[in-house]
């Protein structure tokens, strides 16, 4: 039987099962509720206790949602001893423990209210494990409306109306991405999904995964539908285990429901996906390098153009879009690309997904309006630093971005306000930083990690990095000179120019931010201050 | 055959249509230093030494691997590129251990030809005297690492043209080092055919004939271009 056609349970409690709350203890907590319901004599049809995925405030895991007649409640680092203190709030909150009131979480704080779930509408709603209950939540009806009522151009056309651009942190018109492929020459062709998700502080992609990866893949059949390709590839790092056992999981089941393979939902439409699981590379993240690690070959980048659009896998046009990108285009169709468009700003439409941590009372999954300031995603919805004290800055975009000062918040979150701030929006990362932190130490720290994740093949990122590693090291130590300034600053433009691809090029952004905003830290770094030559 | 034109520095120039920039930088009489690339093997745009300005690209392109196209003007020699490209010198001699006075390439070396070519005197950058090996197991050759700046040119010739593939790269970022066969010492590669072309395209004297002693290495690097043009167009030198 499955579940569309159960009736819905009048109460049930959804418990977190994505890593942030697994590492939190979510399996006991979850085994612990079952236990207890059974022990109070309560049924699955009356009380269900459904496993889902992220609940966006993975600091305080592991976390669980209760419905109820009254509405949502939400509780956060349950201990498993507090199971049938739950079980019984379930009924009546008003004789709550101590314990279980202080692990309530106010779903009016900002940190929720904020939010606007458009990707990550499943998320903490459907059970990642089961295909029936995404279907009960509309999943794939979307494919199933492309295929049988809309051509590729009308579906591209939805796409290029939203405005949507590439998640992974370039930002390229996705809609036009989608045209290139599909106008190339008739012929074979490939859908990737890049899921090598490796910033220092993000995991967005890895929460899509873990909790809705229909979603994901109803996306990726659409935008395949949409190029004209058969094949596809779903890229995931080695490093995020569950996520690969869900997306194995789904693959299999969407298979067994013949929403992948040949002659899906009974047209002619046929569409293989394969998971291909990295090994460990940063550079695979880079398209180019990914195309080669799926090839079987070493990952390493090939200089552009030719582009993957025009020549990608085996040479044929091959779309390839990263997870957020994938999971926003089911509700675009949906919605229609006007209604996602009429959200964010003039050249950032719709929404993004923030993994927000550091210094930072909320910690967690965060999605909001493009456009949003840092400083309400910061302060108001993140909270701002645990103790009180200012924040200092907020660093975007991973080993590629760069550290945005505390008195530049109030900059819009969209892609040209944070290159111009000489960060970037990268797949989204963001890091808050107390004003005890030291930006040469930060700066060390991305160098080090550019350092160990250069692929060798351009001299600039293979040697350059190792050099501007050592240089901050004596920022750090404090024993440099005026003359190790200049270095610094000629050796940063040197590595970003002439990198051969994406990973080089963006290695000393987190240098030249540091620099541009906080060079009297350098400074004072230096032995004799005073020589230092300003710009 | 269709032709286009564009200019280099300036100066206009025509070159068949498919042709690299490097072709157009050769058309117009124009030299940048090279150091992966070789007429013949498949280029990769690995050293960053024949990186141009294209008008209208706020990015460089490598000239070896950057198909022209009719109307680009393109700039070879401004002074941002001589200061990266001298940049780029000091960070080759800098991240390997490179002795001229007793290397057998000595006068007879790209990377000191390079190095002369954007007059690098000096490197501005600390010296990484990396603990790098010897390979002396052939019986003809021998791969010496600390000369090696992992051009992989050797990795090309003979994959690409005698089609043995000894050659490969192994590990990652600065501990990139090339490996013969399965990461074995080079005698006990199999598929080696003891060829030598590995030995003509190094542009250092990192691999090297076991009798050559200091500044004795030949280099014989126009092979590749000769054998390829052979094989595909079927013209001989002699002809």
């Amino acid at each position: 039987m499955s579940s569309s056609a159960q009736t819905k349970p009048a109460r049930q409690l959804r418990c977190c099962g994505a890593s942030g709350c697994r590492s939190a203890g979510s399996e006991e907590l979850q085994a612990a509720l079952e236990a207890a319901r059974d022990a109070a004599g309560h049924t699955a049809q009356e009380l269900a206790i459904k496993p889902v995925g992220c609940l966006r405030l993975c600091g305080r895991g592991p976390l669980v949602a209760c419905d109820g007649p009254g509405g949502t409640t939400l509780y956060g680092a349950v201990p498993p001893t507090e199971a049938g203190a739950l079980i019984e709030a379930t009924r009546n909150y008003d004789h709550a423990s101590d314990t279980l009131q202080a692990s309530r979480l106010d779903p009016q704080l900002p940190f929720f209210a904020l939010q606007s779930s458009v990707v990550l509408e499943g998320c903490g709603q459907v059970d990642p494990e089961s295909i029936d209950d995404a279907i009960a939540f509309g999943t794939y009806s979307q494919l199933r409306r492309c295929l049988h009522e809309l051509t590729p151009e009308e579906v591209r056309e939805q796409v290029k109306r939203s405005g949507l651009r590439g998640r992974g942190g370039g930002g390229y018109p996705t809609g036009l991405k989608w045209d290139t492929v599909a106008l190339q020459p008739p012929g074979p062709r490939y859908v990737v999904c890049n899921a090598d998700e490796g910033d220092p502080g993000a995991f967005m992609d890895r929460s899509v995964l873990e909790s809705d990866p229909h979603r994901l893949l109803e996306g990726l059949a659409i935008a395949a539908y949409a190029v004209g390709a058969d094949r596809g590839y779903v890229y995931v790092r080695a490093e995020y285990p569950l996520a690969v056992e869900r997306l194995r999981k789904a693959l299999q089941q969407a298979r067994r429901a013949g929403l992948l393979g040949s002659g899906i939902d009974g047209t002619s439409f046929a569409l293989t996906i394969e998971v291909r699981v990295g090994a460990g590379a940063y550079v695979c993240g880079e398209e180019t390098a990914l195309l080669q690690s799926i090839q079987g070959q070493r990952g390493m980048p090939r200089p552009r153009p030719p582009y993957p659009a025009q020549s990608g896998l085996w040479g044929a046009p091959t779309l390839i879009n990263n997870v957020e990108t994938f999971a926003a285009v089911p509700v675009i169709l949906r919605e229609g690309g006007d209604w996602y468009a009429s959200m964010g700003t003039a050249g950032s439409k719709g929404t993004k997904v923030f993994a927000l941590s550091g210094a930072v009372t909320n910690t967690g999954l965060v999605e909001v309006p493009m456009g949003t300031t840092l400083r309400s995603v910061v302060e108001v919805i993140g909270g701002g630093v645990p103790d009180g004290t200012p924040i200092k800055a907020v660093q975007t975009g991973g080993p590629s971005g760069g550290c945005i000062p505390a008195e530049l918040l109030d900059t819009p979150v969209d892609y040209e306000s944070l290159l111009e701030l000489g960060s970037m929006m990268g797949s989204g990362g963001m890091v808050v930083m107390g004003e005890t932190t030291s930006m040469p130490e930060v700066a060390r720290h991305f160098m080090r990690f550019s350092v160990n994740e250069s692929c060798g093949k351009c001299v600039p990122c293979r040697a350059g990095t190792v050099q501007l590693a050592q240089l901050l090291e004596r920022f750090v130590e404090r024993r440099a000179s005026p003359a190790d300034m200049a270095k610094l600053d000629a050796l940063c433009r040197m590595v970003k120019a002439t990198s051969l691809c994406g990973l080089g090029q963006s290695a000393p952004n987190p240098v030249l931010s540091t620099l541009r905003y906080f060079r009297h830290e350098y400074e004072a770094a230096c032995r004799q201050p005073a020589l230092c030559d300003r710009p | 055959m269709s032709v286009i034109t564009l200019s280099v520095n300036g100066k206009d120039v025509a070159i068949p249509e498919g042709g690299s920039l490097l072709e157009a930088t050769r058309a117009a009489g124009v030299e940048i230093p090279l150091l992966c690339h070789l007429d013949g093997l498949e280029p990769v745009g690995a050293c960053r030494l024949c990186l141009v300005e294209v008008e209208g690209s706020n990015r460089l392109m490598p000239a070896c691997t950057t198909a022209a196209s009719e109307g680009m003007a393109i700039h070879t020699h401004t002074h941002q590129l001589l200061d990266y490209r001298r940049m780029a010198v000091e960070l080759f001699f800098a991240e390997g251990n490179h002795i001229c006075a007793f290397c057998v390439a000595n006068g007879n070396c790209e990377l000191q030809n390079v190095a002369v070519q954007v007059g690098m005197d000096h490197s501005r950058f600390p010296y990484q005297y990396p603990q790098r090996v010897v390979d002396a197991s052939h019986p003809l050759f021998a791969i010496d690492h600390n000369r090696c700046i992992l051009c992989t040119r050797c990795v090309r010739v003979c994959d690409e043209i005698e089609g043995a593939h000894v050659w490969d790269v192994g590990s990652r970022g600065s501990h990139c080092h090339i490996v013969a066969g399965l990461d074995q010492p080079w005698g006990e590669v199999d598929a080696c055919t003891n060829c030598g072309k590995c030995v003509d395209v190094c542009p250092t004297g990192a691999i090297f004939h076991k009798e050559d002693t200091t500044a004795e290495k030949l280099r014989h690097s126009d092979r590749p271009a000769l054998l390829k043009a052979a094989r595909d167009e079927h013209v001989w030198r002699n002809q």
